[in-house]
């Protein structure tokens, strides 16, 4: 079986602490610390189990900046034997949907049974998934947490819903789930892992070898934009209890004792 | 003229699902004046059932009855909703697993804007709709500007629009016809529900709750002796789980357990919308986290901006002392 995993470099939010910066127009992101998006990693893991037990090749894909690289390689580095990038400046600032439809353009150039996506990233949209399934016509299915190939033509997977019950499918290849948390335990990624992958060619396409018009991705083609980040006035949110450790811990059971927490 | 307006209505035995009202709401507070119309796809008698019930708020139901729709399988849906909505409608949808599954597609097919996760409103301008998202987990919101000159697929986060009252006399179209002969590649084949493990959460009075901020697995002990010295039973957020470091059963969120404590301790918790999501009954709430901007602390009652590794030691003893 030949997998696309589709992947994006984002700021670790459970890591960080998110600012807002400029006057809204972005987040402060000299400190920011930034690793492969979280359902992207349980993504690839689970290509790489699936190739594992089924033959096949694993490839890994990002759209972005040179910085990119880098997480390409470190999911290569679980197992996945190809990576590719697709960079160009006219990409920047694209919609969900032109990241999906320049996706599509790298799908239809390779000859994939299966692509998986992570269920959301770091803006929360969980769309380029489904949007991507849609222009290849393929099915789709959300919030994966179980992928059993039947036959070579059909897998049966699970989808997470309301009050963590599984709803069970069948779907026909070729088709694009996205996958949720939680779905396998990611391996490991060593630094000679790394090391391994280092030295190994990752081919970068851009618009013209996309075949992509220009004006149809970026801010020109994106109907949805962001106009600014902001912290809302919310009511008056918690009461904050400072002080020593100790002092704290004496405070906190004072009020625990009250509300009936101690029983 | 105003483009129209769709709401698609998801019930569950019969009845329709709270989300019904509150697209209602949304509808109306993204695009003002606006007559939304429920759609209500699905089969046998609970269709008409779930219809009628819709029609006392929305002033106009279109019902879908087709024993394909006794599932609702977003890639059945997403054709029907292609061939029956008009050029350049504008579609909410609630944002959850469903909306989630049909939403991104739907707006591919029927070449609109997708608007995911709304969780307000600033209006619509012409053709220009803005809306309040939020990214990075909840730590921060955005203003989105959205061209709608082809239409919008929106999907509305639960809870962020107040229901509608239901205050209408509505008429309930049947347009079962057009939902014939739908195919898809993929099919429903069953639903496992969660699996009853030896803990209950749901109807624990105290509940000492842990998310990732906790760091490393065998720090967990720590939460144990806290919750056992306060008499309480500990519960978890999401990555816990995902980490394999506590069961299912103890996962407190939209994806796991509905409580209703009086007292919830949130250690570490970063406290998501789909976390927040299943904390109902309006508990007295303590916050513990390092970050000052987690979302949790506009949830808390009282919040702590602590490293839990220093805090819980100390708490666990000086609520051992106060017994």
């Amino acid at each position: 079986m030949e997998i696309l995993v589709c992947i994006k470099r984002v700021p670790d939010s459970a890591e960080n602490e998110i600012v807002v910066d400029d006057g809204g127009r972005d987040i402060r992101r000299d400190d920011l610390t930034y690793s492969v998006n979280e359902w992207d990693n349980y993504a690839v893991e689970e290509a790489i189990a699936i190739a594992e037990r089924e033959g096949g090749n694993v490839t890994v894909v990002s759209v972005g900046s040179s910085e990119a690289e880098e997480v390409v390689r470190r999911e290569m580095a679980m197992g996945a034997g190809q990576g590719l990038l697709l960079q160009d400046d006219a990409f920047d600032n694209s919609d969900g949907r032109g990241i999906a439809s320049i996706l599509k353009a790298a799908v239809t150039k390779g000859s994939y049974d299966l692509v998986l996506t992570g269920a959301q990233a770091d803006d929360g949209a969980a769309q380029v998934g489904g949007m991507l399934a849609a222009m290849l016509d393929w099915p789709y299915a959300s919030l994966v947490n179980k992928v059993e190939v039947s036959d070579g033509k059909t897998l049966r997977i699970g989808r997470e819903i309301e009050g963590g019950a599984q709803e069970i499918n069948e779907i026909q290849t070729p088709c694009v789930l996205s996958v949720q948390t939680g779905i396998n335990e990611p391996r490991y990624v060593g630094i000679r892992g790394i090391r391994k992958v280092a030295s190994v060619e990752i081919p970068v396409l851009d618009a013209a070898a996309l075949g992509i018009q220009a004006g149809s991705v970026g801010p020109s083609g994106a109907r949805v934009s962001r106009v600014d980040y902001f912290v809302p006035a919310t009511g008056k949110g918690a009461e904050l209890i400072e002080g020593t450790t100790k002092e704290i811990a004496a405070k906190l059971v004072h009020l625990l004792k009250a509300k009936g927490g101690l029983k | 003229m105003s483009a129209p307006v769709f709401a698609l209505i998801a019930h569950k035995d019969g009845k329709a699902d709270d989300s019904a009202l509150e697209l209602l709401a949304a509808a109306r507070t993204l695009f003002a004046g606006s007559s939304p119309v429920a759609l209500v796809a699905g089969s046998g008698p609970q269709v008409q059932t779930v219809a009628q019930e819709v029609a006392r708020a929305f002033d106009e139901v279109w019902s879908f009855d087709q024993p394909d729709l006794g599932y609702p399988n977003a890639e059945l849906l997403r054709p029907l909703l292609t061939k029956v909505l008009p050029q350049g409608a504008m579609v909410l949808l609630p944002h959850n697993p469903l909306g989630m599954d049909l939403g991104p597609g739907l707006s591919v097919k029927l070449d609109a804007a997708y608007v995911p996760d709304v969780i307000g409103s600033e209006g619509l301008d012409g053709q220009t709709l803005k809306v309040i998202r939020q990214e990075f987990n909840g730590q921060v919101s955005a203003h989105v500007r959205c061209e709608v000159s082809h239409g919008a697929v929106i999907t509305v986060r639960s809870g962020a629009f107040p229901p509608a009252v239901a205050s209408a006399a509505g008429k309930v179209v049947d347009r079962s016809a057009d939902a014939a002969g739908l195919a898809a590649r993929r099919r429903f084949v069953e639903l496992l529900e969660a699996e009853a493990g030896d803990i209950d959460i749901t109807k624990e009075e105290v509940l000492v709750s842990v998310g990732r901020g906790i760091g490393e697995q065998e720090n967990l002990a720590l939460v144990e002796e806290l919750a056992d010295a306060m008499g309480a039973v500990m519960s978890c957020s999401r990555p816990l789980v995902d980490a394999k470091w506590l069961e299912k059963a103890r996962q407190v969120g939209t994806s796991g357990q509905t409580v209703k404590p009086k007292v919830y301790l949130a250690l570490g918790i970063s406290g998501s919308f789909q976390h927040l999501g299943g904390l109902k009954g309006n508990p007295f709430i303590v916050a513990v986290n390092k970050n000052p901007k987690a979302p949790i602390f506009q949830a808390a009652s009282v919040g702590v901006v602590a490293d839990l590794l220093e805090l819980l030691p100390e708490l666990t003893e000086a609520v051992k002392k106060a017994r």
